[in-house]
């Protein structure tokens, strides 16, 4: 039993930030230590979310923490973040919903008030979901040892029958969609944290995705291949991740991609890549070419896909990869996320 | 998006790809000395537009790479220290000194605090007056005047818990260690837009003059990068060697002559060591004696720290564009983003990490 170490000592001695980033080391941690730990077939499909086969129904179980400061924000709080965040995941393995637990991590002084504030909004944002909170627990940590609330949530949910995605179902000629704008999310609590100050408001995507998912379901069926909530990583991640596990290549044609103007101005003024920031009411879907339309239409016609696009492709060449054709025409690799995005000095 | 979406036009970027393959005669090697133009080059795939006979090397500045292994170190011990908040730009966290990184100071509890401002620093040194603030002032002559502000203002409040860690270095010095070596490739240089905002460029006349090389004022849009190349060739063509300026909207010949008055207030230049290259005359600012107090090596007494970089490191041969990344043999293996080796695997502006961040492998 007295197994070592897989990531060696010598290179990550301490948790860093970036472990939890979401991208490249978040997957070595996922890759070398949690997988051949835990090691069984549900997990190794490294979805959002679970899938398991029981008599009679298939069932989508996942779970997510909320770790967010500020803990409320324009556009959402913690509270409803965590809701959004589980059902979310939930949506892309193409599940409705059933139910949801809430456990709450609270430090010691935090103000009722505050507790108050979150727990109702985690109450009106799954009564807006229809899915009950049934079942939960609290503790508390000394002052000190939390941030004021850090909230975990899981759910579990029903896959219809006919619906199978994953991302190794991804095929060479699908067309890649997103239902809006992106990196709201990330550049709003960055500039919340930060105390920076733009001209326009930035709010929160924050948003639960079951119903378009299932206007995209119904819409496309079985011709959806693969449903992804780029969050923490941004875009770039799990595209990176969905090309390597199904070996194909992805091209995204940079002009394409949905991006508001004040988020924009945000990612240039900090020199970051909107491609690498969060997102907490968008997915992701590739589907069958020939089926790509009626899916743009179906998220056109919901209101969180007012701005939906197509936004790139599934290639034969550089499978693995994710390629971006600039918006002058030049070509670039779109790399998975390493460490996190630090602002530049010029 | 105003200021951004004109100079991201398609069909404008094919019709200097256009204009810079009729005027490409012969192999020419340009380079750019900034580290955002060489961002941009690679970010919006520029570089792969060009003729093959058209080579870019990337120059010297990037401010995060050519800092000192042991100005790192320094920053590293005196931001361990229990008193101290250190500040910093975001991309100077990640820079490995001989062991550790300031990420890592932070992990173990050390107060390391991102500010995008000096300014900024400033302020959190009024609101901490039992804390010592100190806030890294790297950068070329870019960041200078904002730096110089701070120390300024510090000055004027009576600051006693308020101090930078300097290491400001200079472009034109640098340009010319790299014209003097008798390795030297190349042939003409995109200025680098910002450092001109500030400092203007009659200072690179001389130079232009001396070494009979052409010396563009380049922006770092893609349009402004294509037009800086474009002008830059089309000079080679003619056999002339001028400076001229393609990023009209923000440069003028004098530069900006109140931020240069405060630099030079508080200032003055000195020699200074560039990581990978080496020691290079009157190639940087230190602060005058009578800002002294306001300096962080002399407050915690870390000036005598010294430094050896890893023998894998090409960055030096890098920086001064006589080897690319993909030359070295620890690109990419021993070298990557997580854990860098050398200073221009770090930042987003570093030749190394753009390389191996847009899959120039």
């Amino acid at each position: 039993m007295d197994q070592q170490c897989p990531i060696p000592i010598s290179d990550y001695p301490h948790i860093t930030l970036a472990h939890g980033g979401g991208g490249r080391l978040t997957q070595m941690l996922i890759e070398k230590m949690f997988v051949p730990s835990f090691a069984n077939p549900a997990l190794e499909t490294l979805h959002d979310g679970a899938i398991l086969e029981t008599p009679g129904a298939r069932l989508a179980f996942s779970t997510d923490s909320f770790v967010v400061h500020p803990i409320f924000f324009p556009g959402g709080d913690i509270g409803s973040l965590a809701v959004h965040g589980t059902v979310n995941d939930l949506a892309m393995c193409g599940a409705r919903p059933l139910a949801l637990s809430a456990a709450l991590i609270l430090e010691e002084g935090l103000p009722m008030e505050d507790l108050w504030r979150v727990v109702q909004s985690m109450q009106s944002a799954a009564r807006a979901i229809g899915v009950p909170i049934v079942t939960g627990d609290t503790k508390v940590v000394e002052r000190g040892k939390g941030d004021g609330v850090f909230v975990n949530t899981a759910g579990i949910g029903v896959i219809p029958a006919h619906i199978h995605v994953a991302p190794t179902r991804a095929q060479i000629g699908d067309v890649l969609l997103i239902n809006g704008a992106i990196a709201e999310h990330g550049i709003t609590i960055m500039s919340v944290r930060e105390g920076l100050e733009f001209e326009t408001a930035l709010r929160s995507d924050s948003a639960p995705l079951h119903d378009i998912v299932a206007r995209v379901l119904d819409a496309a069926g079985e011709h959806v291949h693969v449903l992804r909530d780029p969050t923490r990583g941004g875009l770039a991640s799990p595209l990176n991740e969905i090309a390597a596990q199904a070996r194909v290549g992805i091209r995204l044609d940079e002009a394409q991609i949905p991006l508001e103007d004040p988020v924009r101005g945000a990612c240039e003024i900090l020199g970051f890549d909107p491609l690498y920031v969060a997102n907490e009411g968008k997915f992701l879907a590739i589907v069958a070419r020939e089926r790509a339309e009626q899916v743009l239409a179906a998220m056109r016609g919901h209101p969180l896909g007012a701005r939906a696009a197509i936004i790139g492709q599934v290639v034969a060449e550089h499978p693995g990869k994710v390629y971006l054709r600039s918006r002058i025409g030049g070509m670039r690799v779109v790399d998975m996320l390493s460490g996190e995005q630090l602002p530049r000095i010029c | 998006m105003k200021y951004i979406d004109e100079y991201r036009r398609e069909a404008d970027a094919q019709k200097f790809v256009a204009a810079i393959q009729r005027v490409v005669t012969q192999p020419w090697t340009i380079m750019e000395i900034c580290g955002g133009q060489t961002h941009t080059l690679i970010k919006f795939g520029i570089d792969r537009m060009l003729p093959e006979r058209v080579t870019l090397v990337h120059g010297p500045g990037c401010p995060v790479c050519v800092t000192p292994l042991e100005l790192i170190d320094k920053a590293i011990a005196i931001a361990r220290r229990p008193e101290v908040i250190f500040t910093s730009f975001g991309d100077m966290l990640r820079v490995p000194g001989s062991g550790d990184d300031l990420l890592s100071v932070k992990a173990r509890g050390g107060d390391v605090r991102i500010v995008y401002s000096p300014l900024d620093a400033l302020k959190l040194a009024q609101r901490n007056p039992a804390r010592q603030v100190v806030f890294f002032a790297v950068g070329f002559e870019t960041t200078a005047p904002g730096n110089a502000m701070a120390v300024w203002q510090a000055k004027q409040l009576g600051l006693q818990n308020f101090s930078i860690l300097a290491s400001h270095v200079l472009v034109p010095p640098a340009m010319e260690a790299i014209l003097g070596s008798p390795h030297n490739r190349v042939q003409g240089f995109l200025a680098a837009g910002h450092v001109c905002t500030v400092m203007g460029y009659w200072e690179y006349e001389p130079i232009s003059a001396k070494y009979r090389v052409p010396i563009v004022v380049t922006g770092f849009e893609p349009l402004d990068l294509l037009q800086g190349i474009y002008m830059t060739l089309r000079q080679l063509k003619a056999g002339r060697a001028q400076v001229e300026n393609q990023y009209t909207r923000a440069v003028r010949r004098e530069g900006n002559l109140p931020a240069q008055k405060l630099i030079a207030r508080v200032f003055e230049a000195t020699d200074r060591k560039w990581r990978g290259i080496g020691e290079i005359p009157r190639s940087g600012y230190r602060l005058r004696d009578e800002f002294a107090a306001f300096d962080a090596e002399q407050r915690f007494d870390v000036g005598a720290l010294t430094a050896q970089e890893s023998p894998l490191c090409i960055a030096g041969q890098i920086l001064q564009g006589l080897k690319r990344p993909h030359d070295c043999s620890a690109f990419g293996k021993q070298c990557t983003p997580e854990r860098p080796l050398g200073a221009p695997m770090v930042s987003a502006e570093g030749a190394c990490a753009a390389y191996f961040s847009f899959g120039r492998t």
